[in-house]
């Protein structure tokens, strides 16, 4: 049997997990700015993650495509250690705040210039925005069959068998390759990688190729950016907390047990 | 014409109550446009919950049957709702952020070529242009943001309790019956089998004790666990909630998941264990009226929501505190 090619989509954003602190809202010029170090879109990390375990099964190859203004190939990286065959970064001034349907239609023409795949799989929405649309658009534009919110993904005999999150449980669903899939995270987490790989990777001098708009992109006038009105901060969510002072474990729990008490 | 058209979704036969919802929020935008709305129902057979929509004030209650458009079969529904919006041609397009919506809202704004914005907290009418305003919360709830966007129909999706069903009215809306345009050949994606499972119904839970890394293994929900038992003897419902990275680790499977992503939930005591409360899981809790957080590190996020904060390991507290609990029941 051919080698099964399978595209990753990986977005890049500030940690998600960043404490609340270290989070600002510029209204002015509508951004949020977080100080803390750029990571993979969690989501996205559960895709690699599906990807990885289908290369266990059978002869495949990875392609992890990462789009952005810019895009940080140290951090990018980590797909590659983690066991990614192949890192090809988008990156174009123009890439910076594009409407879901632009960034799709920026994917689908990379994915056209790879031309051969099998499969291509996306977070279920990523951590800055939040919006949720990029992988099930670009499957429509890629005309070919689309699954949402995979927890489990195999490929056997020219199909993709998929298990998807419903309310109540899940529906096994099956597709021809080549097919689109969005992962959830009941996928699992990205495989340990020992800090002795991660460097390794960091410092070969593994060619990552980068493509921009010129490259690739078909009508790139038809791209176009977000439309922000206004942006403002959440509601403050913060409480005053009352720490319970007792000196050992004990204390706290007899404490801990009269909280629970006077809220019965 | 109907300005405003929202996709309905039956629960068991009824109406579900985010549909309601939607109803009230499409009434709305309908008002401020000074025109009508109208509701579209898809199913093998949706007579009775079109029934039960007519009174809410709709113009219109479309009807697309068909046998095939039995369970939720994303091709097939996706194929239908564009073709009820090529003949309404309304000017906005409303969904909830159901699992429904969430897939058919990006599928149908590319059909359409229109622009959607999911998960919207707000919907309002800019007087200036007449265009819909879309406010989300993005970066996972750190901030707010408002959208406007060019083409028709506008799409939304928007999240469950955020508006209020309306009030049933005098006159009934008219019955438009529609044929769908679908065939067995336009699935793409075949459903084998549903599998239910027994999943925790969180948003019911009056207590819910969570975990999350800092809990460090899977046994750790164990003591949660025995926690959970030992409030249940003095509480309603206690139920066991936990973050998104304890799913991710495998230790416990996601209907248990609390935030963005997982379930939103209000109950009367959610006490966090080892949940340092990244943005994205507490907008799915800070609406608790009591949080209580157990955790080694005082600088985490959560201490900053909670009404009560134990800096303690869990592994001390929660045995010691069970054993008091037990005492005093």
């Amino acid at each position: 049997m051919k080698e099964l090619r399978i595209i990753v989509c990986a977005k890049e954003i500030p940690d998600p997990e960043a404490p609340l602190s270290d989070v600002s809202v510029d209204t002015e010029k509508m951004e949020v700015n977080v100080d803390a170090p750029q990571v993979i879109s969690p989501f996205d990390e559960n895709a690699l993650e599906a990807a990885l375990r289908i290369t266990e099964e059978m002869d495949a190859k990875i392609t992890v495509l990462s789009m952005g203004k810019k895009v940080s190939d140290t951090v990018l990286r980590k797909s590659l250690a983690a066991g990614a065959d192949e890192l090809i970064l988008l990156q174009d001034d123009a890439f910076g705040k594009l409407d879901s349907h632009s960034v799709a239609h920026v994917l689908s023409d990379a994915i056209k210039k790879i031309g051969e795949y099998d499969l291509v799989l996306t977070g279920r929405q990523a951590g800055d925005w939040d919006a949720g649309q990029v992988g099930l658009i670009l499957g429509e534009m890629l005309g070919i069959p689309c699954i949402n919110l995979a927890r489990e993904i195999k490929v056997e005999d020219g199909n993709v068998l998929v298990k998807k999150n419903i309310p109540g449980g899940y529906e096994q669903v099956r597709a021809r390759i080549p097919a689109l899939v969005t992962v959830s995270n009941e996928v699992g987490e990205l495989r340990y990688i020992s800090r002795t790989k991660m460097m390794k990777m960091i410092k070969s001098r593994t060619f990552i190729p980068s493509w921009n708009n010129e490259d690739f992109v078909t009508a790139p006038e038809m791209l176009k950016n977000m439309e922000i009105q206004e942006l403002s901060s959440p509601p403050d969510m913060s409480r005053n907390c009352q720490f319970l002072d007792g000196n050992t474990p004990e204390e706290n729990a007899d404490k801990l047990a009269a909280v629970f008490e006077s809220l019965r | 014409m109907d300005d405003v058209l929202i996709l309905g979704e039956v629960k068991e036969g009824s109406l579900d109550l985010k549909t309601l919802e939607l109803l009230g929020a499409g009434k709305k935008l309908a008002n401020d446009l000074g025109g009508e709305f109208s509701i579209v129902l898809m199913g093998d057979g949706v007579s009775g919950a079109a029934d039960e929509a007519a009174p809410y004030g709709p113009a219109r209650v479309y009807k697309l049957e068909d046998p095939l458009l039995k369970g939720f079969k994303a091709d097939l529904w996706v194929a239908s709702l564009e073709q009820a919006c090529r003949e309404v041609n309304p000017k906005i397009l409303l969904m909830s952020h159901s699992f429904i919506g969430m897939e058919l809202g990006p599928r149908l704004a590319c059909r359409l070529n229109t622009r959607l914005t999911t998960d919207c907290i707000d919907l309002s009418i800019d007087p200036e242009d007449g265009l819909l305003l879309r406010t989300k919360p993005v970066s996972g709830g750190n901030a707010i943001s408002v959208f406007k966007c060019t083409g028709e129909p506008q799409l939304a999706t928007v999240r469950g309790k955020v508006f209020e069903p309306p009030e049933a009215v005098d006159g009934k809306g008219e019955i438009v019956e529609m044929a769908p345009q679908i065939d067995q050949s336009m699935i793409k994606a075949e459903s084998l089998e549903i599998v239910k499972e027994e999943i925790v119904a969180l948003d019911k839970a009056d207590v819910v004790v969570s975990g999350g890394a800092g809990l460090g293994e899977e046994d750790g929900f164990e003591l949660l666990e025995e926690l959970r038992e030992a409030l249940s003897k003095s509480f309603g419902s206690v139920m066991i909630g936990c973050s998104r990275v304890a799913v991710d680790k495998g230790w416990i499977s996601s209907d248990h998941q609390v935030g963005l992503t997982g379930t939103i939930i209000s109950p009367d005591i959610y006490v966090a264990v080892g949940i340092s409360g990244a943005i994205q899981h507490l907008v799915g809790m800070v609406h608790a009226k009591k949080i209580i957080a157990i955790n080694t590190d005082l600088g985490c996020n959560m201490f900053k929501v909670a009404d009560y904060g134990v800096v303690e390991d869990y592994e001390e507290i929660i045995p010691a505190l069970v054993e008091k609990l037990e005492e005093l029941s």
